[in-house]
């Protein structure tokens, strides 16, 4: 027997000379996929679904063991398809009972035998392979198998009928009439408790209700005329004989069909006045299938001809019904018939396909419904293409993609995106993961689960900016996910999928445009603009604070660019900015005003004159070179004069006037006493509008 | 030394395993294999560590691969020892742990004689 391809097996096993010794003994007729935990088993299974035709599963494994391989098997419907075989020398009936009830098909025990192992492999795939050509199978054979057993009845019911020099249409009309009259009848009343398979039951029985005329002579069944008294009780005995034939039916008492059809046979012409042969039965004691045959016997008799009588039309047939010329009948059936009459004919016309297709129709139902649920061959194929098509465009887009599905919780790597972040392809439970919270920082894991869990189904798409630590460094990835949902009534959230996108670069880019555009490009301080934006935000956020804002300049700084060049002097002022970004604190800001003015805006607590005098001996004294630094610095207080910068800003300047006025080379305060002074450099309004006044104050020294 | 002689100086199972396993070539092939299995090293330093719940997997998978090659003495003595470790208990008898280190110990011994005496 040649097979075209090999089938795939998947060995789970966490040791790798079993692993090793299962290869050896199947290696030849298989191809194998290895495993060394269950993560990497249920990876295997996610990523081979459609190829592997059985898993060899060992209990103890590390990361996730056989018992919850199983269970993720289990919620996700793939035990239905792929047979495991559980490796184990754990015997005891629990732990067996539990495989079992998890879907384990069978056990191998260690110590492994090469023949047994070989032998139980072999079994199992083929076992699967024939189930799955019997499954296809069987849907043909229910319908066939249905389909003789009906053809049986009739046939056997033809004999009678041929017997008498009818039709033979009588059988099927009967069987059509009682299944339309029971349909109906079980709309109109739950009297009788009739179900769907009774219906069934009772319309294929009702072909038997005259086999006892088998037992009639010839001469009174076929006789042209009409029939003398003691003809005709030789013909009415042909129910009661109808009736111990189906009790002398030798294997199959018990029967519910056998059972039916005696009761039919025997009381098909019983009538609901008590006047009916052969027992005289009133009212519902005729049990319920007898009365509806009769009902179907008569209506077809008197539409059929018959050997002593023309056939009546269906008008004539159900107004002599009704009007009691063939016996009482249950008002009840009498309804049916009146409520059921337009679609008689109709009905009986094409009843020889119409009958079989009622019957059926619960059976096919049955099916489909089962053909649903069992993807085909050619759908698992169309699965497969797709598979392989999104494996190759995931491998060509240097992108990490990835699936979370929420229950149980597992995260599915690209494989190049596994690789880049040095994960495995499947993460189980990665909110609670060390290896994966040490990549994806944990706030930023919950915040966008958190986010695709409440997008909205009509809006499922989700963009998360955040750092991703790949190899040590942390680089800016965009996130780009959209939620799924079970295909339910309400569907249910069932994770998410997305990618990851390095923006590290273009990020850069953009926070280096930031740095240029609030920064001084030669000392790298802040620039004027910038700090003021800043100081407005600080003294917005908390209004309540003191702050003092102080400005300085670098006394005799115009000598230091004519005697020793511009470059000397960008050097200065290069110095100074170092000297002043060490002197102050964390919070405070200090920033570059224009041409060799700084400002220093800070917040202080309770005695702000240590905090300024520590500031200025940093900044003041000393040589760069040749140079002496000598700096003034004026302060102001937003306590003195509040929190307007214009009115801070202006304050302080008057204070470094007030200084360069009274020799230069020291710092002072801000008081009402400076209110009329003019100033250093003039007051701000706009960008680093002080530097041509300042300058020209200096060439007024 | 043979095979045969190896599983006799490591009190194994040789007819044992050659009934379930048939080939000679094949069985020797695993029995050298058993020199490059990590699963001992991962004992001794879970043990060191109290990482119980590591250290029975490490000896449950020991004594599956003996089971598996007719290791019967280091099979019995990593089988106790497993069973001693099962549902992640901490281990009070360190006994178990030094017999299966000795029958480790020995049953390696066999296999590099084994090794050498074919000149592998």
């Amino acid at each position: 027997m040649e097979q075209k391809r090999k089938q795939t097996i998947l060995i789970a096993d966490d040791s790798e000379i079993n692993r090793s010794i299962l290869v050896d003994i199947l290696g030849e007729e298989y191809d194998i996929l290895e495993a060394e935990d269950g993560v990497q088993a249920v990876a295997a299974l996610r990523r081979h679904l459609t190829e592997i035709g059985l898993v060899l599963l060992d209990i103890v494994m590390p990361e996730m063991d056989g018992f919850e391989v199983l269970t993720v098997m289990n919620q996700q419907n793939w035990i239905e398809d792929i047979p495991v075989i559980m490796i184990t020398a754990e015997t005891s009936p629990a732990h067996m009972e539990r495989a079992y009830n998890l879907g384990v098909t069978d056990f191998i025990s260690r110590p492994f035998n090469a023949l047994l192992v070989h032998r139980r492999v072999v079994n199992t795939t083929l076992l699967y392979a024939k189930q799955k050509k019997l499954v296809n199978l069987v849907a043909e054979q229910i319908y066939e198998k249905e389909r003789q057993n009906g053809l049986m009845i009739d046939i056997l019911s033809h004999i009678v009928e041929f017997r008498n020099g009818e039709s033979g249409q009588h059988v099927l009309h009967i069987r059509t009439l009682t299944e339309l009259f029971l349909q109906h009848l079980i709309l109109k009343t739950d009297r009788y408790q009739i179900t769907r398979s009774d219906i069934s039951l009772i319309s294929t029985a009702s072909a038997l209700h005259d086999i006892g005329k088998i037992a009639i002579p010839s001469e009174v069944l076929n006789k042209p005329g009409r029939l003398t008294d003691e003809e005709f009780n030789i013909m009415k005995t042909h129910s009661a004989v109808g009736a111990d034939m189906m009790d002398s039916v030798p294997v199959h008492q018990g029967e519910r069909l056998v059972e039916v059809a005696r009761s039919i046979c025997r009381w098909h012409h019983e009538r609901w006045d008590g006047r009916g042969y052969p027992d005289g039965l009133k009212g519902d004691e005729i049990p319920i299938e007898a009365q509806i045959v009769a009902l179907a016997d008569v209506y077809d008799a008197l539409t059929s001809p018959r050997c002593y009588k023309p056939a009546f039309t269906h008008a004539k047939a159900v107004e002599m019904i009704l009007g009691g010329q063939c016996g009482t009948f249950n008002p009840l059936l009498l309804e049916c018939l009146t409520e059921t009459a337009d679609r008689l004919p109709d009905v009986l016309n094409s009843s020889g396909a119409q009958s079989n297709h009622l019957e059926l129709r619960s059976v096919a139902e049955e099916m489909h419904r089962h053909e649903e649920l069992s993807a085909s061959e050619r759908t698992l194929q169309l699965l497969e293409h797709e598979r392989m098509k999104y494996n190759f465009f995931a491998a060509m887009t240097h992108e990490i993609q990835f699936e979370y599905t929420d229950t149980p919780s597992m995260l599915i790597l690209s494989a190049w995106g596994a690789e880049k972040l040095g994960l495995g392809e499947t993460v189980m439970d990665p909110l609670h993961n060390e290896r994966a919270l040490a990549i994806f920082s944990g706030a930023d894991m919950h915040r966008l689960v958190q986010a695709l869990r409440a997008a909205p189904r009509e809006n499922p798409v989700v963009t998360y900016s955040c750092k991703i630590r790949l190899g040590g460094e942390e680089r800016w990835h965009r996130i780009v996910a959209r939620s799924t949902w079970s295909a339910d009534d309400p569907p249910k959230y069932t994770g998410f999928i997305g990618k990851a996108v390095d923006i590290h670069d273009s990020h850069l880019k953009l926070a280096t445009l930031e740095q240029e555009a609030s920064h001084d490009a030669l000392t790298g301080l802040l620039n004027h603009a910038y700090a003021q934006k800043r100081i407005l935000a600080q003294m917005e956020e908390s209004p309540t604070s003191q702050y003092a804002l102080a400005i300085l300049d670098l006394d005799h700084f115009k000598s230091a660019n004519d005697n020793y060049g511009h470059s000397f002097g960008d050097q200065v002022l290069r110095h100074m900015a170092e000297r002043l970004r060490f002197s102050i604190r964390g919070g405070d800001i200090a920033a570059r005003v224009g041409g060799d003015e700084f400002l220093i805006f800070l917040e202080y607590n309770a005695d702000l004159e240590p905090v300024i005098q520590r500031i200025y001996n940093a900044i003041s004294g000393g040589k760069f070179d040749e140079f002496t630094i000598s700096v003034s610095m004026g302060v102001a207080t937003t306590e003195k004069v509040g929190s307007n910068y214009d009115t801070l800003f202006h304050a302080a300047d008057q204070a470094l006037y007030t200084v360069k006025r009274g020799g230069r080379g020291s710092y002072s305060f801000y008081d009402e006493s400076m209110a009329a002074t003019l100033s250093a450099i003039s007051p701000i309004d706009g960008g680093d509008g002080g530097k041509g006044n300042a300058t020209n104050e200096k060439e007024a020294e | 030394m043979t095979l045969q002689e190896c599983y006799a100086a490591m009190g194994g199972d040789y007819e044992g395993v050659m009934g379930r396993l048939r080939s000679e070539r094949m069985v020797q092939k695993f029995v050298l294999k058993f020199l490059a299995d990590g699963s001992y090293e991962l004992l001794l330093s879970s043990a060191e560590a109290e990482n119980w719940p590591e250290a029975f997997r490490a000896a449950h998978t020991i004594k599956g691969v003996c089971q598996n090659l007719g290791f019967d003495r280091l099979y019995r003595s990593s089988s106790e020892l497993s069973e001693a470790l099962r549902d992640g208990k901490a281990l009070e008898n360190t006994e178990l742990l030094e017999l299966v280190k000795e029958d480790y110990q020995a049953t390696t011994g066999a296999i590099r004689a084994l090794q050498e005496s074919q000149g592998v």
